[in-house]
């Protein structure tokens, strides 16, 4: 019964550190898609400078967060994020299925 | 009627009606047709759950009305769509684990289920099941008028024609195959979405001599619409960022995609689901936009913004080609009809009917009350339709908005704050959905915000301060995990 409890805990504590993580990512987005939008392209339109034919800003901004996003989260994902059973332990008796 | 045009598009349909057919095989054998029917059994793999995640949530919008806008305003509006990239990976990892594991002890099928078992209340239960017909059902009705004037426009057949062929295509489909026939046409759905942005994007920048060409004809014809600004340059740094909370992290507070994030069948696929909707929304998202701005130096002058995509469409390719990209946007609309259709439906069976009416319902009853219902409903958006309410994209806002207002921190302070209870649910919600629709038709765009803004605070400060207040007081003991 103890060792049942434990083990719920864990993955509610994973849960959580999993959410945070979802959150630290879309400020990271944000605030990279913010910084070069508006840093590079407030300027006057006609003075921009190009990036394979998008304006620097654009590039950045927006390609570059969908590349970077795309990889982040796939290396977040497979080096942080844990498997855990989503559903309930088993009752009594069965500690088998439940490896640590 | 031009049939190299139209080829793709029958096959399609026929495919999926296969799909239905398929669905049904588990319909009809499943030990518990509550979970079957309503959440296809919990058993979605990575890549369906990223298709149905990405397929529910990108629509009409995304492919006729968001295009037609960037047509209009420039690289600026391609900025402000990438504000939906988070709907990729923060809905999944946000929601997560935990609240996969509490759907599962609660055995809920419905976010209203949730929120239920939750706040172990009966108030929060018919709110949350009333916003959801209200709003879904409104959406729903944008939906299905955007899907009959596409194919209007692109078959030239009449618009009730049109609203036909598209209703009962899906209508038999969701009727017969539930959640599961849903989700797996939302694997077509999306595939045909992304391929056919893929094709689409290419031809444009080909049609139009390359990208630097197009960016020189565009700053020849107006500098700002290569700017972050937008053409008439009033898209401020703040109205734009606003957006973040729209179709961004907002999105948590949608019942249609919170529904999938209790589907899946284990932490893989969920860890899949989110680094393949991340790209898959990614890249539509922005490759749609793009085109819209693209489009105006290949074809200037295309007055109404819903004609962009399929003009463009038309003119850059082959009709073979061509029928393969437009099935794209109905694809799209479907499949975010699909999806609210059975959200409403569920609400009804399972919210409404099995919560409150008839909670001893034999299988057979529910059953055939589920599909009757869901047939019964698809019929009366059918009829709504047919005398559409202009403003698509309007009304398709004031639904998201609306939801996401109500639901968005009864769902997440019900997930992760111990001390939230029924008071601050309901009070969150009332607050978040009547400043909503005040705001809306009062004060829209609040201090340079979009709409939405405004009611997701005040329902945040409601909450917490209702949850303080009433803290020890009533039935509700502090809620634990087990």
């Amino acid at each position: 019964m103890q060792n049942k409890k434990l083990k719920e805990d864990r993955r509610i504590q994973i849960a959580h550190k999993e959410a945070l993580i979802g959150v630290g990512l879309v400020i990271f987005n944000f605030l990279w898609w913010f910084a070069f939008a508006y840093g590079l392209g407030s300027g006057n339109p006609a003075e921009y400078r190009y990036i394979l034919g998008f304006p620097e800003w654009f590039f950045y901004s927006c390609i570059g967060s969908l590349v970077i996003m795309s990889l982040l989260v796939t290396l977040i994902v497979k080096k942080f994020f844990t498997e855990v059973p989503l559903d309930d332990p088993p009752h009594d008796g069965d500690q088998q299925s439940w490896p640590d | 009627m031009n049939w190299a045009l139209s080829i793709p598009l029958f096959i399609y349909l026929i495919g999926i009606f296969f799909i239905g057919l398929w669905a049904n095989c588990y319909v009809q054998k499943t030990a518990s047709f509550i979970k079957e029917y309503f959440i296809g059994s919990r058993s979605l793999g990575g890549f369906i759950l990223a298709m149905t995640m990405m397929a529910t949530y990108g629509s009409a919008s995304s492919f006729i009305g968001g295009p037609g806008i960037a047509y209009q305003t420039g690289l600026g509006w391609v900025l402000l769509s990438m504000a939906q990239l988070p709907a990729g990976y923060f809905v999944l990892t946000v929601l997560g684990k935990k609240f996969a594991i509490l759907a599962r002890q609660y055995d809920a099928v419905t976010l209203t289920d949730f929120l239920k078992a939750r706040y172990q209340s009966n108030t929060v239960a018919i709110f949350s099941t009333l916003s959801i017909i209200i709003f879904l059902f409104s959406s729903m009705a944008a939906q299905w008028v955007g899907g009959a004037r596409l194919l209007e426009s692109i078959f030239g057949i009449s618009y009730t024609t049109a609203l036909i062929i598209f209703a009962v295509s899906v209508i038999v489909y969701v009727v017969i195959g539930g959640f599961r026939a849903v989700s797996f046409t939302d694997a077509i759905q999306g595939s045909v979405m992304f391929f056919g942005t893929m094709i689409l994007l290419v031809a444009v920048i080909v049609a139009g001599g390359g990208i630097e060409n197009i960016m020189m004809t565009l700053v020849e014809e107006n500098p700002y619409l290569i700017s972050p600004f937008g053409a008439d340059g009033n898209l401020t740094p703040l109205y734009v960022s606003s957006y973040w909370i729209l179709v961004g992290v907002g999105l948590v507070g949608l019942p249609q995609l919170a529904v999938r994030a209790m589907s899946y069948k284990d932490s893989q696929a969920l860890h899949r689901g989110i680094i393949y909707n991340t790209v898959f929304v990614g890249v539509i998202m922005f490759g749609m936009h793009l085109i819209g701005v693209f489009a105006r130096a290949v074809h200037p002058g295309i007055v109404n913004g819903d004609h962009v995509m399929p003009t463009i469409t038309m003119e850059v390719l082959p009709p073979l080609l061509a029928g393969i990209v437009l099935a794209a946007p109905l694809a799209a609309i479907m499949s975010t009809v699909d999806a609210l259709l059975i959200t409403v439906s569920s609400a009804v069976v399972k919210d409404i009917y099995l919560g409150f009416i008839n909670p001893e319902a034999t299988e057979r009853e529910i059953k055939i009350g589920s599909f009757l219902t869901t047939a019964i409903i698809g019929i009366i958006v059918f009829f709504i339709a047919l005398s559409p309410p202009d403003f698509l994209i309007w009304l398709n806002l004031f639904a998201f908005g609306g939801l996401e207002s109500t639901f968005i921190w009864p769902v997440i302070f019900g997930l992760y704050w111990n001390k939230a209870n029924h008071y601050g649910a309901i009070s969150a919600m009332i607050i978040g959905m009547t400043s909503y629709i005040l705001l809306d038709q009062l004060y829209p765009n609040a201090f340079g915000m979009h709409t939405v803004v405004v009611p997701i605070l005040l329902s945040c400060i409601s909450f917490v301060l209702a949850s303080w207040m009433t803290s020890g007081k009533g039935t509700i003991q502090s809620f634990k995990h087990r």
